[in-house]
């Protein structure tokens, strides 16, 4: 009986230990190419700012200053509440200690400079895609813009999610560190477009159903589903005859300038500030875009009821 | 003879009383369409692939100013679902932000129906359209 106990005891131990190391939320690999990297390119960091839509999110809500990233925006999610951050210039409330190194850490693979793992909510799942050349680029663009004071809440979670060392199994599970790698076998605005499609735009974070866990279901990537945030749901982006099959290129790339769909709908909910963002993308990026989505599979939308 | 004429009269009052009270979600949907329909003449002329017309372009703002006068009155309580409808529950609880957004369209309309030539018509129409998005931000529901 005591025997037992004690071998109960260790293995609670053991298993303990195994979540700890396997939700170590260390950095495993440092991008050894940050030191040298060249002087940053702010116009480029301001295009990636529009492309990332990181204004949606992180400006302060209840104003019309879409550099003024305050955080505090709410993001129902069926986990709780998400409170998007400051991510302002601001030394004690924003990002304005952070070290280029930092925020390539945070963006590429969810931590945080004081080691801590971000919820994806945050979605580092598709910017890991982007190299850290533009990170630096983006980073440089951000520290220009005006300093916020003020904290967002912090987030609303229900248990276990409240529980942040827990998003480490959830990466094991589903977070793929890999950058973005070029199909040489197609153009250069193709690849351009998937860059900005599955990178910075993270198309697919809103256009996908998700699983229990809230990861994406891969197989039915980009073919919508219900809204995360609770209500009506996302179209399907794929070459589904239903979905985007029979928009022109120049079709996809109007609606993202001008918010008008072939039909002269415009576009509402969160892709009405997804606009805002891709409009101010030069025209080449758009048509990329177009470029990439025309060449998606047709996927039938999910059932998810 | 007469008999007939007053049957047929009949029958048309009837069917058009049955056409004074359509279904509003089918009122809203028809309203926004030939909203649509202008949006893409008129986006032809802003792009200059149609030659500016001031008659048309008055008929398209006229489209626009009738649907901002009609609009507002398509929302009753007892059309917030049902139907093929994306409107969202915040037209109800905000109703008095909602019809001032809708006036707010009017009065662009207006300025546009004034404009004589392509320069005053393509601003009237920028600011027109830019009104479509706004709007649908707040009170439409994804789909």
């Amino acid at each position: 009986m005591r025997r037992l106990l004690i071998t109960l005891v260790v293995f609670a131990l053991v298993g303990l230990a195994g979540f700890w190391v396997l939700t170590d939320p260390r950095v495993v690999s440092p991008a050894p190419e940050i030191g040298t990297l060249p002087a940053a390119d702010i116009d480029n960091g301001r295009v990636l700012f529009a492309a990332g839509g990181c204004a949606s999110c992180h400006a302060t809500p209840g104003q019309e200053d879409r550099t003024r990233l305050g955080g505090g925006l709410a993001l129902e999610s069926p986990f709780g509440t998400f409170h998007a951050p400051n991510i302002s210039p601001h030394t004690r409330d924003g990002i304005g200690n952070w070290g280029v190194k930092d925020f390539v850490d945070a963006m590429a693979t969810g931590t945080s400079p004081s080691g801590q793992h971000y919820y994806p909510s945050f979605p580092y799942t598709s910017y890991r895609l982007m190299p850290p050349r533009a990170l630096a680029d983006l980073f440089a663009y951000i520290r220009t813009l005006p300093q916020v004071a003020g904290r967002a809440p912090d987030h609303d979670l229900r248990f276990p999610f409240n529980i942040r060392r827990i998003v480490g199994g959830w990466k094991l599970l589903f977070f793929d560190g890999t950058p973005f790698r070029p199909d040489p076998t197609k153009s250069a605005e193709w690849n351009r477009g998937a860059y900005l499609v599955n990178g910075p735009g993270h198309c697919a974070e809103c256009h996908s159903t998700r699983n229990a866990l809230g990861a994406i279901v891969q197989a039915t990537r980009f073919a919508g589903g219900p809204d995360p945030e609770g209500k009506g749901t996302v179209p399907n982006i794929t070459q589904s005859e239903d979905a985007l099959g029979k928009w022109s290129k120049d079709e996809i790339a109007e609606l993202l300038k001008t918010g008008f769909t072939p039909s002269f709908d415009s576009v509402g909910g969160s892709m009405a500030a997804v606009i805002r963002n891709t409009s101010q993308l030069p025209d080449a990026d758009r048509l990329a875009m177009a470029e990439y989505l025309k060449s998606l599979p047709a996927v039938a939308t999910p059932a998810w009821r | 003879m007469i008999r007939t004429a007053l049957v047929v009269a009949c029958l048309g009052l009837g069917l058009s009383a049955v056409m004074a009270q359509p279904d509003p979600i089918a009122e809203r949907r028809n309203t926004m369409k030939a909203v649509g329909g202008a949006t893409r003449e008129g986006a032809a002329i802003a792009k200059g692939e149609v030659p500016f017309d001031a008659a048309k372009a008055q008929a398209i703002f006229k489209i626009y100013a009738d649907a901002a006068a009609k609009m507002p009155t398509l929302y009753p309580e007892s059309a917030k679902t049902g139907g093929d409808t994306s409107a969202s529950p915040k037209i109800w609880e905000d109703k008095a932000n909602f019809d001032a957004a809708f006036a707010k369209f009017g009065e662009e309309a207006k300025i546009g129906m004034a404009a004589t030539d392509l320069a005053g018509f393509r601003s009237a129409f920028g600011a027109a359209t830019k009104s479509c998005g706004t709007c649908h931000e707040a009170y439409r529901v994804k789909r």
